[in-house]
């Protein structure tokens, strides 16, 4: 089997390309390990080596990230590697968030596995601990011995496509995602015992700390909506006749925007629901019910509204995750406000 | 209240001329269930096929799960206000066929029934793969409305599963297990020393085909009551069908509520088990309130000391899990909640839909959005026609070669929120 390929990002400092005062050089690359990529090649036994090396200063990373971004990604996709590894970036701030962000593109983008390592309070290890794993390090380059090894075992097991233990195993910082395992003892058993303890005024652990949800404060009220375009959004899965944007009955991963222009009331034939929550039978007759077209279009004649927008946007709400109906919503609602809608009826089952 | 169950441990089952027990065989006259189902005009046509552990089977879309039981000593019959009279149950003696089901499933009712895996990957995550189930396949007639068929079958699972547990009747069981909750200033004096725990159980009752039946009541129209743990072993409680499939609470779950067979271990040892709280999940408002407040006050009124919570569904559900928790807490008692977790296929958004700070100690049956693969099987009991409108399905799930892909959440009670699994989740 081929060694797998593997690129490296790293700072001018750790590439001995001067201190703070080069910290200003823009991305460029070499065909071979550098500083800190010579103790990754080694750890890698073999199994992987690095063939490039992308070196970029802080302050010109974080002065302009965009380019610079775009630019290492060009850098990278031409040795089409296997795993890229950013770091380790320790305490390093401008150095941990450039490691977090350029990883995070290739992932994204180029599909590549990543791993950088990072200190825990580098601010680089909270903006992008989610969205990939970070090795954690001491706060200095003292700690290299040790991050290197865990470093290169992740990595391949990332490039191999190896299933990733726990943090604790692996020496990630906790990144957040809810995995599923097969405990010892089923629930109610484990339930009992930590009402025991928890009884007795002895330490427990919780199996899931309560989550934190951030609450939108709701706009000033709308001073005069009969000058107002309004639309209707609906997480009650109102989809035309056939669901032709194939919206999940639970657990959304889109949503839909439909056309109403024409239409005085929504009628049964032409729409129906998806939503997998509800019993649908009175909606299915009418689906008015839940996208209320047939009464606003009443008050836009009246002048009670300014006027209806020319659609409405719908998704399925049962089962939907937050992360993904956060992401609807700023998606669509940069439409609403391009099309010139002021206020939003959302209505839900 | 004391209840003898006398477990009969079924190790096969097969069709014959006599539906019975034998060597540890369950036998089942094909005619007679169809018989049984086909009373109910509102049935169409009826099959009944089998299902062993390991073999190459599925099963969709699955309505309920009953575990064949038969009374035998004591007062009223198997599923009380449902199938038998309204007779307070309970006590005697109850003889179980542990290890077989009654199993309903069969074209769909709403988008919420789901699948089951005899053997490969999927089979570890639902406990009716290690079962040998009796499945009745329902056809319902044409036009027939969904509640109506929901009922049907519903009916007709209950039937079958009390017939086919008259088989365990005069058999001797393997195993007698005695349950014993006694009144309450007698269960408080008899072990005074010990934590009084009670179970505060809420029941499914969103509507809407969504629902759940104490003594044949729609558990959406009562208020919170307390009851002896030994009633519910007797079918004191029965499931209607279409909760999402991975926390449907099957009747089968309700005869064998783990936590109830836990705290009963712990009876004596570690607490003072008093009873179970049983509460609903309404949609409104008003009605969360008032019987969250109904839970506190019982609380209260028991002077307990903790309390374990358990639910069924997710979502909206979990608003009354919260208030019940806060309010408990209120009361007076420790609390702890066991429940499942949906946090979106990448695992990274809230797991619950609602918290509360009481909430401090929690424990998890698992994330149900996980994606997983489900291989071809040889038979299909049932029909894979809905695979992609289910709850866990999508477009693209199933495949022409008959695997699926799909989220967990599509497999029956595989993150079933009262703690009957082993699944749980971690961070990562």
């Amino acid at each position: 089997m081929s060694k797998i390929k593997v690129v490296h990002y790293i700072n001018n400092f750790f590439a001995g390309i001067g201190g703070e005062e080069r910290a200003d050089i823009p991305p460029e690359v070499r065909e071979e390990a550098v500083g800190p990529g010579m103790a990754l090649d080694a750890a890698f036994g073999g199994e992987a080596e690095i063939v490039a090396t992308v070196i970029c200063g802080d302050t010109y990373y974080g002065e302009n990230m965009e380019a610079a971004k775009a630019a290492i990604l060009e850098m990278i996709k031409k040795y089409s590697p296997d795993l890229f590894v950013a770091g380790p970036a320790f305490n390093a701030g401008r150095y941990g968030v450039a490691c977090g962000s350029v990883a995070k593109a290739v992932e994204d983008e180029l599909g590549i596995p990543v791993v950088s390592a990072m200190y825990r309070e580098n601010p680089g290890t909270d903006m992008y601990k989610k969205d990939i794993h970070i090795i954690e390090t001491e706060i200095s380059a003292a700690d290299m011995r040790k991050a290197v090894p865990k470093l290169a075992r992740l990595g391949l097991k990332l490039a191999k496509g190896e299933d990733v233990g726990p943090p604790e195993e692996e020496g990630y910082h906790v990144r957040g995602i809810r995995v599923n395992y097969f405990n010892e003892k089923r629930a109610s058993e484990r339930g009992i015992e930590m009402l025991v303890k928890k009884m007795k005024g002895e330490e427990f652990v919780t199996e899931y700390p309560m989550p934190v949800f951030d609450r939108v404060s709701p706009n000033p009220a709308v001073k005069d909506i009969s000058k107002i375009k309004v639309a209707i959004v609906t997480s009650g899965g109102i989809v035309p006749q056939g669901n032709p944007d194939r919206i999940e009955s639970s657990s959304a991963t889109k949503y839909g925007i439909y056309d109403i222009s024409a239409m005085d009331s929504l009628g049964a034939d032409r729409f129906m629901t998806i939503h997998g929550g509800y019993d649908r039978a009175f909606v299915t007759e009418n689906p008015n019910l839940v996208v209320p077209l047939d009464v606003m279009r009443e008050m836009e004649k009246e002048g009670v509204i300014g006027e209806l927008a020319d659609y409405f946007v719908s998704t399925t709400g049962t089962g939907t995750s937050v992360g993904n109906a956060k992401g609807f919503g700023e998606d669509f609602s940069k439409k609403l406000v391009a099309d010139g809608v002021g206020a939003v009826i959302l209505t839900s089952t | 209240m004391r209840l003898e169950l006398g477990k009969i441990r079924i190790t096969d089952v097969q069709f014959g001329e006599k539906t019975k027990v034998e060597n540890g065989t369950l036998y089942v006259n094909k005619k007679e269930l169809i018989d049984i189902a086909m009373e109910d005009d509102r049935i169409l046509s009826v099959n009944v096929e089998l299902a062993r552990p390991g073999e190459s089977v599925r099963i969709a879309p699955v309505k309920d799960v009953i575990e064949p039981r038969v009374k035998v000593e004591g007062s009223g019959g198997m599923f009380p206000g449902m199938i038998s009279k309204v007779k307070t149950v309970g006590s005697g003696r109850t003889h179980a066929l542990v290890g077989a089901t009654v199993l309903t499933c069969g074209s769909i009712v709403g988008f919420q029934e789901g699948i089951i895996d005899m053997s490969g990957p999927a089979a570890k995550y639902t406990p009716f793969s290690e079962t040998f189930n009796v499945c009745i396949v329902i056809e319902p007639r044409e036009g027939l409305e969904t509640h109506a068929y929901e009922e049907a079958a519903r009916r007709a699972g209950l039937k079958i599963g009390a017939f086919v547990g008259e088989a365990g009747r005069d058999v001797e069981p393997d195993e007698i297990v005695v349950y014993e909750t006694k009144p309450l200033l007698e269960q408080v004096a008899q072990y005074p020393d010990l934590p009084k725990v009670g179970y505060i159980h809420m029941l499914q009752s969103q509507g809407l085909l969504h629902d759940t039946y104490y003594y044949g009541v729609d558990a959406k129209q009562m208020v919170p009551t307390f009851m002896y743990p030994t009633e519910m072993m007797d079918g004191a409680i029965t499931s209607g069908n279409c909760v999402a499939p991975c926390d449907k609470v099957t009747t089968f779950h309700h005869l064998n509520n783990p936590v109830i067979e836990d705290l009963y271990k712990k009876h004596g040892k570690d607490i003072n088990f008093i009873g179970v709280i049983l509460t609903n999940e309404n949609v409104f408002l008003a009605d969360k309130e008032r019987s969250s407040d109904m839970v506190g006050k019982f609380v209260e009124f028991l002077g307990l000391d903790g309390v374990l919570i358990t639910e069924e569904g997710y979502g909206n559900p979990d608003t009354d899990l919260m208030m019940n928790c806060k309010k408990a807490t209120a009361a007076g008692a420790k609390v702890v909640l066991i429940t499942d977790e949906f946090p979106g296929r990448d695992g990274k958004s809230q797991s619950l839909a609602d918290a509360v700070p009481e909430a401090d100690a929690l424990v998890s049956c698992g994330q149900g959005n996980l994606i997983i693969e489900f291989p071809p099987m040889d038979k299909i009991i049932g029909t894979l026609d809905y695979i992609e409108t289910m709850i866990g399905g999508y477009e693209g799930s199933l495949r022409p070669d008959g695997s699926i892909e799909a989220e967990l959440q599509i497999i029956i009670a595989s993150t079933i929120a009262n703690g009957y699994n082993k699944l749980a989740a971690r961070t990562y």
